[in-house]
């Protein structure tokens, strides 16, 4: 009971203050960070429309400039005329996303078919086979870089889309993260399917694809940004500039000191850059938030 | 034209073994429920006959055809699950379909079979549903269905009523009852709930860790159960039992509690002083003016019925039901009808016949 004295009323107007005063201090909040987190990327949008003399003054504009088109198009088609020749952005991202994408599909293929071996069949060495896969988590590209490049240069894989892409295919992540989805799906689906007359590739095909798809479509994007952003393997085993990944490019845009950067083309090159993954959250995520809310058992 | 024998079945899970030898012929269009306390090995049993499971030792035959080593898919069979085991991303009529799909039928009959067993089971309009938009007892229903379209020669139904709640199992019992009836197909039903038990099957196969105590009809069991175990396991509330001796050359029990009773149906074999056990259905006991003198120590009343318990003077726990509400008083008197005793021989729990 409220003390003496004071009635209801004010309590309630009291009760709408404070909470309108919780509203704004967390808009203030959230607005900070918007701004904290999305600034870098608007400095960087800015940059790209302005000519490169403007930002090779030392100004930082805040304010878009006229220079959107000449800049896009030079970074597209030519990359730039600054010291480091860079490759055209077509080229690059062409690269990029076929490397991406290769990673990530291949990534889930193995993943997927070797978690179903792990989960769904009993054959010896079952076990040690998952505990091996198991161990390469400890090893990531970066750890076993010397020996994968030796790999790769004996195999006569240097400079090529396969070199580039094999050794980040492996990886154990993945082939857990299915083998834990796999755990959850009941018996009974198996023995149905089994009674059903479902060989085991119909029983992949047919039951176990479909009721992965929410999982297959989160992987993707996470697996097509990690592809995407690899640098330190991309600058080992490639340096033929027709492979060239949109990562690799950009950082060679920018020089360490005795000449101008074009700093314009630099930006409009890192906005493109951006894209294709902002794209694949873009698109996959509709999906897998569709089969997150749709979802089934 | 399908019978099921099963012939001294064993199972083994590494050292512990869960079905000691069990026998079964079935008939040709019979339903035989398996019935028995959790852990028994009914659904071991059950999926050795699916072929989900290997049996030890032992041979199944379905309609005389030996499939002990076969898959579930070359058995011809069709089972529904607990839990229904409906493939989710899979609309009702892609789960029904789907076993056919597999076996390769032409696309107009499988329309036409699932559509059959759809309008059998009442769930035409539920074709284009997603199991997860269906309640229990419809996902119960497309179960069937799934079974059914398959046109198989068995049906193993594991505990499928366990999951629904009381009125809509009752109710599909006796879908289940008569859609079985009208098909004629050989049917294995599994469940640990008696009533679901008696009601539903031809036949009764009680087991006990992992034997086949009795195998009868629900009344036989009812009437002249095999063992203490059935006797206790079959009807509710459970069977009293008391302890006696046999007495007067085989013609009488002397109860530990006092009384001797003369069977109705002729003597026992065996020596004078043998100890037996003696089973009394609580509803068979009768209340009067004489008899035994019976402290309640609970009365339950259940309406048309009344159930009371007690204990008698020498400490045995007795459980009466009367038609009608509970007698006034501490305590009543009971006799037990001589017509009315089972008869178990107390060393190896074994029914004792004339
Ligand atoms: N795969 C297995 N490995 C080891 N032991 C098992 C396995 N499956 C069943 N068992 C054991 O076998 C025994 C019988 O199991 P089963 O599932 O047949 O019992 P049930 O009669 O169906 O019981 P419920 O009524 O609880 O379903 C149990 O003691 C169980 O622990
Ligand atoms: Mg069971």
């Amino acid at each position: 009971m409220p003390a003496a004295g004071i009635d209801d009323a004010a309590l309630a107007a009291a009760t709408l203050r404070r909470q309108a005063w919780d509203r704004r201090l967390t808009h203030l909040w959230l607005i900070l960070g918007v701004l904290v987190f999305a600034f870098p990327v608007w400095i960087t949008l800015v940059g790209s429309t302005h000519d490169a003399s403007t930002i090779g003054r030392g100004d930082v504009p805040l304010l878009p400039g006229g220079q959107a088109i000449a800049n896009y198009t030079a970074a597209w088609t030519s990359g730039g005329e600054g010291r480091y020749r860079a490759s055209p952005a077509s080229l690059m991202l062409w690269n990029s996303a076929l490397m991406a994408l290769l990673i990530a599909v291949g990534k889930i293929t193995i993943s997927l078919l070797s978690a179903y071996a792990v989960v769904f069949f009993q054959f010896p060495g079952r076990m040690l086979a998952f505990w091996t896969i198991f161990l390469t988590l400890m090893l990531p590209v970066e750890v076993r870089i010397i020996p994968t490049y030796q790999v790769i240069v004996s195999l006569d894989l240097f400079n090529s889309m396969a070199g580039l892409t094999i050794p980040l295919i492996a990886s154990a992540t993945a082939t857990l993260l299915f083998r834990q989805f796999f755990l959850t799906i009941p018996d009974e689906y198996v023995e149905a399917a089994k009674i059903d007359g479902a060989g085991p590739v119909r029983f992949f095909r047919d039951i176990l694809l479909p009721l992965s798809v929410t999982n297959i479509a989160a992987l993707f994007v996470i697996l097509f940004i990690y592809g995407w952003n690899q640098y330190l393997w991309p600058l080992l085993v490639v340096n033929d500039r027709g492979l060239e990944t949109i990562v690799v490019g950009l950082a060679k845009m920018i020089g360490n000191g005795d000449a101008q950067n074009e700093w314009n083309i630099i930006m409009a090159m890192a906005v493109l850059a951006l894209l294709p993954p902002v794209l694949v959250v873009v698109v996959m995520q509709r999906w897998f938030i569709k089969g997150l809310t749709e979802t089934e058992k | 034209m399908a019978t099921l024998d099963v012939a001294g079945v064993t199972k083994s899970f590494g050292t512990t073994q869960v079905l000691h030898g069990v026998d079964l012929t079935v008939a040709d269009g019979e339903m035989i429920v398996i019935v028995g306390a959790s852990g028994c090995g009914k659904s071991t049993l059950l999926r050795i006959v699916a072929g989900l499971e290997t049996a030890t030792t032992g041979r199944i035959s379905i309609a005389g055809r030996d499939v002990t080593g076969l898959e579930p898919a070359d058995r011809d069979i069709a089972m529904v699950f607990q839990n229904y085991a409906l493939y989710p991303h899979m609309t009702v009529g892609q789960n029904m379909a789907y076993g056919l799909r597999i076996r390769g039928l032409p696309k107009p009959e499988i329309a036409q079979r699932v559509t059959e067993a759809a309008t059998l089971l009442g769930i035409e309009s539920l074709l284009d549903r997603r199991p997860r938009q269906l309640s229990g007892g419809q996902r119960q229903r497309v179960a069937m269905g799934r079974a059914i379209v398959r046109e198989p020669k068995l049906f193993l139904f594991d505990e499928p009523l366990s999951n629904l709640d009381a009125k809509l199992r009752v109710q599909m019992r006796a879908e289940i009852r008569r859609l079985q009836r009208r098909l004629g197909v050989t049917s294995l039903f599994v469940t640990h709930d008696q009533t679901e038990a008696m009601t539903l099957g031809d036949r009764l196969v009680v087991m006990h860790a992992g034997h086949a105590a009795q195998v009868a009809t629900p009344m036989e069991v009812w009437a002249r159960p095999a063992d203490t175990y059935v006797a206790g396991f079959i009807g509710s509330p459970a069977m009293n039992f008391l302890a006696g001796t046999l007495a007067d050359a085989g013609q009488a029990v002397a109860l530990a509690a006092g009384p001797v009773l003369r069977f109705a149906d002729g003597p026992r074999p065996g020596p004078e002083g043998l100890p037996l056990t003696i089973g009394i259905r609580p509803e068979h006991i009768e209340a009067g003016a004489s008899g035994l003198t019976l402290p309640l120590d609970l009365v339950e009343p259940l309406g048309s019925e009344t159930v009371l318990h007690g204990r008698l003077p020498n400490g045995e726990a007795l459980t009466v039901k009367l038609a009608g509400p509970a007698p006034a008083g501490p305590a009543i008197q009971v006799t037990l009808p001589a017509a009315a005793l089972h008869v178990f021989d107390a060393a190896s729990g074994k029914r004792l016949d004339r």
